[in-house]
């Protein structure tokens, strides 16, 4: 008999301390699979945030650093440019990244640091309690939106992808999520796609994956899963933002 | 046939994997209930695993083991 299916050893034995149902543990895996499966797992250095993956550094089976909130890129950077030929990345959330952490990874990416961000974005506060995010939906309600997302008075939410794309530095910038088992091997591939261009030297690379907070949305973990596809999505557009690898259009349109 | 292997200490019961398995052969157990209190998933019908591991890449704990 074969093993199909196992964990990855770029996973430590710790067992994570999510809540059930919570995609960050997928989001883990996919990055330790990816790290492995190019082999540049064994001296990878990873940053941890602020934010329910704080402990990732008791997870990812490589040399780790817990960085203060939204600073992860800052820290990155340091680590990246006094060891340029390791594996570097961030493990961020969407209050980290996209709040906190605005002007870090703005001008990470605008400076084409060679590093590698997992976006992951649950549009809420899950760490704090469920505090509304720059990244809340419109009408969404959190403990600080019961009424739901005003956008008169609390505006719209922040499109982190589409925005960095427009930058120069970023070599590769892709949304994803993981809410099945299709949209899960595609969020592999763009992950593994990333590490792969930041090790060619290309430039900044970043993939937005689209997370479920099913303690703080006050839903089932099945429910959250079908709230990531049918509101989540239509918010957040998966796709390639970004890849300067990409073949140019044909004319016949027979771009791939 | 395949062999499904839940490690019962670190499921949480979540059920992604019960509604991930095409076969339907992925179920929490209510009359179990592991060390941290959850009622853990397991394969009710081993016979039918055709070794996908849908189950597998769907649990955010990376409980699951799949041999075929
Ligand atoms: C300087 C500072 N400000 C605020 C906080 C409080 N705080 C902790 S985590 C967090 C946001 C977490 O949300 P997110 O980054 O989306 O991650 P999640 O927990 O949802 O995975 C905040 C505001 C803090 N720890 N430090
Ligand atoms: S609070 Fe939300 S994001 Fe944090 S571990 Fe729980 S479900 Fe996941
Ligand atoms: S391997 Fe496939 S068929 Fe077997 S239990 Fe898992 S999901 Fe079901
Ligand atoms: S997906 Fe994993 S944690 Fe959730 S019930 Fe199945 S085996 Fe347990």
């Amino acid at each position: 008999m074969a093993v199909v299916f196992a964990k990855t050893k770029m996973l430590c034995e710790k067992p994570f301390h999510y809540c059930p149902g919570c995609t960050h543990g997928i989001i883990h895996r996919l990055v330790a699979e990816a790290l492995d499966e190019l082999g540049i797992g064994e001296t990878a250095i990873g940053v941890a945030p602020v934010g329910c993956a704080v402990f990732a550094y008791d997870y990812f089976a490589c040399d780790m650093m817990e960085a203060a909130h939204g600073r992860a890129p800052a820290v990155a950077t340091g680590i990246k440019r006094v060891c340029p030929d390791k594996a570097v990345f961030t493990y961020q959330g969407d209050g980290d990244l996209a709040s906190i952490g605005t002007a870090e990874i703005i001008h990470a990416a605008t400076r084409g640091e060679k590093i590698t961000t997992i976006f992951v974005n649950n549009a809420i506060y899950g760490m704090t309690g469920g505090q509304m995010a720059p990244t809340t939906l419109p009408g969404q309600v959190t403990t600080t939106s019961p009424y739901g997302r005003d956008t008169s008075h609390c505006g719209w939410p922040v499109k982190v992808s589409e925005m960095l794309s427009t930058l120069t530095g970023p070599a590769y910038i892709a949304r994803v999520s993981v809410h099945d088992v299709p949209n899960i091997k595609k969020a592999k591939a763009a992950i593994k796609k990333a590490f792969q261009l930041q090790m060619e030297g290309k430039g900044f690379t970043l993939v937005e994956v689209l997370s479920t907070c099913p303690t703080n949305w006050g839903k089932t973990p099945q429910e959250a899963l079908m709230w990531v596809k049918e509101s989540m999505i239509p918010a957040y557009p998966l796709g390639v933002f970004k890849d300067v690898t990409a073949q140019p259009a044909t004319p016949e349109g027979g771009a791939q | 046939m395949a062999i499904v292997t839940v490690n019962e200490d670190v499921c949480k019961g979540c059920g992604l994997c019960v509604d991930a398995c095409p076969k339907k052969i992925m179920a929490l157990d209510s009359s179990r209930i592991n060390k941290k209190g959850y009622h853990t998933a397991s394969c009710i019908r081993m016979e039918e695993c055709i070794g996908c591991a849908f189950c597998a890449i769907m649990c955010p704990d990376v409980a699951i083991t799949v041999e075929k």
